[in-house]
């Protein structure tokens, strides 16, 4: 094992013991790097190669000489007896959805190809002030419109390290990736309708949705402004608790962000479930989605591996003292793709329109006669297909004919998915859960290009995680088992606002009751 | 199923966005809003009890842990120079765009 394979905790503890030093950490990650990862995505990528198939290509842009300047602050600090910061050494990526500063800031669009951050976002400054290095800047879908990364405008787009003709999911498809294959030990995702969690599932690792406002937005380009969630992915639950003790709580840069203080996720984390109540749904081991051709909607379970899974979780934990709750009633689970189609679209649609061409990013080569004209052109060769479609939907469902149709009625079916969860975890109620367990996604990772480009298909990839965004609750993604495909098979835990601390208390607990299964074992393809 | 937008408010929908699109685009970026909507449509089914509150966060606000407001001072942004320097078109501290046609307001 070398010691980009090694969990932040060890990490942290190995460098601040000084035995081995920042460097030699990031040296490790940086020949990882170099051995898995093949060429960054680049626009016009042209063909892919032979090559191209044999890499992850989780980076969009690798910031090593950065990297090296703050590993070096790093162990000058411990040369002088200073105090390094509770990641002191540890190398984490960013998703290039955030704003760093002097570095590229793409969220894989054409449209920001060009753009470099004037500033950096809260989460990635507390993440540095800690004394965590950031590798680089990792790809993801186009502004994070997808679940499987694909329609990153940087090509080659990331590949899943368990299997290289799956997808990553997405849409912090890079994030998940990169952890995985032992790039970094953490990275920085966001979650508007499962993109921290779902591809943490397909790649094998921990991935968190916070509380919407545990962890403020400012630097975070915008998607859904009422869903957009950063959180932290890791190998294990307690690195992902580590890094979320970093990045949580109140921002004065973030209207949104909560007022809340950030417990401590360590001090309980191996505290056990004894006494947890923890509940089953039957409508998470469930999928409904419409026909592609009739339009009528199907029902069908989700595959057994995946509620197989499941049900060994509630074994495992239910060993430990929890007690299991089934038939939990989640009716609203199946309105959140729906509900999702609309209010993302409409936020999306609001936060593209200030790409203009004018003020920074994109803008047109070709003569223009006037100002719109310059917008139309600008637009339309800088987004991809996908900013265009939310663009146009969002437009559409909240035009003032027909948003009573659609944009106020998806609000107040958001409530109704709201109600479900607060019905669930109410302490007086007749459940009282501490937490849901469920799958995190209907399936393992699909391969490439088998969903991309139907827009619908690729979105109830979400299913099952996007009730969370509507909601606000957090959701914990981490493994749970290797499918018969030699996939991952991701758990989701679900919890009431801000029981974070418990999520990942639970997730633990699960840990070390299955860390001597055979399956534990297993490691990503790429890694041979 | 007959397509809910048509050419003609997609059309109209194109140009409200300030986009341009070529056929291959348009038809399949209509293909998929059609889609879309049909899926859409679900939340139709629903008995929706006017009752309802609209909910535009999941999560509630409360005073306890709303943030308070900071007070409403101007303050220097130290970025000044970096933010105004990422302008694709620049003359001097100007930032430069194409005529802006004279409009008569109806």
């Amino acid at each position: 094992m070398e010691l980009c394979d090694l969990s932040a905790l060890e990490l942290a503890q190995i460098v601040r013991q000084r035995r081995a030093s920042a460097v030699e950490v990031l040296d490790s990650c940086l020949r990882r790097i170099a051995a898995v990862d093949g060429r960054p995505g680049v626009l016009d990528a042209g063909r892919l190669t032979d090559e191209d198939q044999r890499g992850v290509h989780a980076f969009i842009t690798l910031t090593a000489e950065r990297a090296h300047a703050q590993t070096a602050e790093v162990d000058r600090k411990l040369a002088a007896g200073e105090e390094p910061g509770r990641l002191a050494g540890v190398p984490f990526t960013t998703k290039d959805i955030f704003c760093v500063k002097d570095t590229p800031s793409t969220a894989a669009s054409r449209m920001l190809a060009n753009f470099v951050a004037p500033y950096t976002a809260t989460p990635v400054a507390r993440m540095e002030a800690s004394g965590a290095v950031m590798v680089g800047k990792v790809n993801l879908d186009e502004y994070t419109y997808g679940s499987s990364t694909e329609s990153s405008a940087f090509q080659p787009s990331t590949r899943n390290p368990w299997n290289l003709g799956r997808v990553p999911g997405g849409s912090s498809g890079g994030s998940a990736a990169s952890v995985a294959a032992g790039e970094a030990a953490l990275s920085l995702g966001t979650d508007t309708a499962g993109s921290i969690r779902q591809p943490a599932a397909f790649c094998g690792v921990v991935g968190v949705k916070p509380t919407y406002g545990r962890v403020s937005r400012y630097g975070l380009i915008a998607f859904g402004s009422s869903l957009d969630c950063p959180g932290p992915l890791g190998r294990t639950v307690t690195d992902a608790a580590l890094m979320l003790q970093v990045i949580a709580g109140p921002d004065p840069h973030d209207s949104t962000a909560a007022a809340a203080p950030t417990p401590d996720y360590l001090a309980n984390l191996e505290a056990g479930v004894k006494g947890m109540r923890i509940g089953l749904s039957p409508e998470y081991f469930q999928i409904t989605f419409p026909d592609a051709r009739t339009g009528e909607y199907k029902q069908q379970p989700v595959p057994p591996e995946m509620e197989q899974a499941v049900r060994h979780a509630a074994w495992a934990l239910a060993g430990l003292g929890a007690e299991i709750v089934e038939d939990v009633p989640m009716p609203n689970t199946r309105y959140g793709i729906p509900v999702y189609f609309v209010i993302s679209r409409v936020e999306a649609a609001s936060n593209l329109h200030r790409y203009d061409g004018v003020k920074y990013g994109y803008r047109t080569a070709q003569p223009v006669r006037e100002l719109k004209e310059l917008y139309r052109k600008s637009r339309s060769e800088g987004f991809g297909l996908q900013p265009k479609l939310r663009i146009l939907m969002g437009m559409y469902v909240s035009a003032a004919q027909y948003s009573a149709q659609y944009y106020k009625r998806a609000l107040g079916v958001r409530s109704l998915i709201r109600q479900d969860f607060e019905q669930a975890f109410d302490p007086q109620g007749k459940y009282r859960l501490d937490a849901l367990l469920t799958p995190t996604t209907p399936t393992t990772a699909f391969p490439m290009a088998a969903v991309y480009g139907d827009s619908v298909l690729m979105q109830y990839a979400d299913q099952l995680t996007v009730p969370a965004n509507h909601a606000g609750v957090p959701g914990l993604s981490l493994p749970g088992g290797i499918a018969p495909d030699g996939l991952p098979v991701g758990l989701q835990l679900l919890g009431p606002d801000f029981s974070e601390g418990r999520l990942l208390q639970i997730g633990r607990a699960y840990e070390l009751a299955t860390e001597a299964e055979a399956w534990r074992k297993v490691r990503p393809g790429v890694l041979g | 199923m007959t397509d809910e937008i048509s050419p003609e408010t997609f059309a109209y929908l194109v140009g409200l966005a300030a986009l341009e699109l070529d056929e291959t685009q348009a038809e399949y970026l209509r293909s998929e809003l059609n889609h879309q909507l049909k899926a859409i449509h679900e939340l139709e089914a629903i008995p929706l009890d006017e009752n309802v509150p609209i909910s535009l966060h999941g999560v509630p606000y409360p005073p306890e842990i709303s943030p308070a407001l900071r007070p409403d001072e101007w303050q220097p942004d130290p970025h000044t120079a970096a933010i105004l320097g990422q302008a694709p078109r620049q003359a001097g501290r100007y930032i430069e765009v194409p005529d802006i046609p004279h409009t008569t307001l109806e």
